[in-house]
């Protein structure tokens, strides 16, 4: 078996740097920051949660490059769906 | 050439099918192929993120008011029983590579209890929006949407209901998958309690445990975006 066995202790880490980002942005939304900062902030704490799941606990950082092709294939094709759809809502104003 | 190649692959794992070389691309086949498929997972709940986007970026106010009528602590909660359960999970495909089949099964009977303990907190939360007259249209006989909610000047109730439309969709569909999940791990379970699972044959509790991941990620966005979104506002929780 040439599969790599992630640690108990990386599990351990992976699931407090979890729950310390929960707690973050819990605490961060009872603030009023600037502008769309606060949308900013939330979003960014949940894009570097759901990074460490898809690395650590589904194992990706030690899979085939293909897992990879595959993961950034569904990343592409939601960029497609987000910047089609807005590229239409946000224009109309322009005419 | 061939009849010893057959030989071979019958000398070889009893779980080991015919089209597949050996343990190890099988195991890879797998992991590919449950990829593919949290891929249209992906596009899936990526509709329903959109509409929630757009009809955020249209309605901010209504949705703000709409969103602090949701209950922090319940969703927060929630939110660590889901991370938590993730853990169980992660450790439930690490005992079974390491041929720790006791562990392996009270993992996979913890992930499946923090399971059905955030679909009970889940139901408390739909029961407080049934109580509050939450609930968007006339889904509930005799009892359509029409909370008693102050609204800002220019905040339209229709718009509040949006927000509760797309409340529901999304976390009744995360529901849903939780179910599913809970489902699979059960019959991993059973076959788990019959010793199944070794670390040459592991690929249904590591998939299964992919889609888990899934869910939980799925999760990740919907609390800041459903729970927190209006919070800094001065919001009143729940």
């Amino acid at each position: 078996m040439s599969e790599h066995i992630v640690s108990r202790n990386v599990y351990l880490l992976i699931f407090l740097a979890l729950m310390v980002g929960t707690t973050i942005t819990v605490l961060a939304a009872f603030q009023d920051f600037p502008g769309p900062l606060n949308v900013i902030v939330a979003m960014t704490i949940a894009v570097v949660k759901a990074t460490l799941v898809v690395l650590y606990f589904m194992h990706v950082r030690y899979s085939a490059r293909l897992i990879w092709v595959i993961v950034a294939s569904a990343l592409f094709w939601m960029g497609i769906l987000f910047a089609l759809t807005f590229s239409d809502y946000w224009t109309r104003g322009w005419l | 050439m061939a009849e010893s190649y057959a030989a071979e692959h019958e000398a070889s794992h009893p779980a080991l099918q015919h089209h597949f070389e050996n343990m190890e691309q099988q195991r890879e086949a797998g992991t590919l192929g449950m990829w593919v498929f949290l891929v249209t997972e992906i596009m899936f709940f990526g509709g329903m993120f959109l509409a929630y986007t757009l009809y955020r970026s249209k309605y901010p106010e209504a949705f703000a008011v709409a969103s602090n009528h949701l209950d922090i602590k319940l969703g927060a909660v929630n939110t660590a029983v889901l991370i938590l359960s993730s853990l169980t999970m992660a450790m439930a495909v690490f005992s079974t590579q390491l041929g720790r089949l006791k562990a392996q099964i009270i993992y996979l009977i913890l992930t499946i209890i923090l399971g059905l303990v955030f679909l009970g907190i889940k139901a408390v939360e739909y029961h407080e929006k049934y109580v509050d007259h939450l609930i968007p249209g006339t889904l509930i006989p005799g009892n359509p949407f029409n909370p008693h909610l102050e609204l800002p000047a220019g905040v339209s109730m229709r718009h509040v209901e949006m927000f509760y439309w797309i409340y529901f969709a999304m976390t009744g569909m995360h529901a849903v998958h939780m179910i599913i999940g809970i489902g699979l791990l059960s019959v991993l379970l059973y076959f788990s309690a019959k010793g199944r699972y070794s670390p040459e044959y592991h690929s249904p509790i590591e998939v299964s445990g992919l889609y888990w991941h899934f869910v939980d990620i799925v999760w990740i966005f919907l609390f800041p975006l459903l729970y927190l979104l209006g919070r800094h506002l001065g919001g009143h929780a729940g």
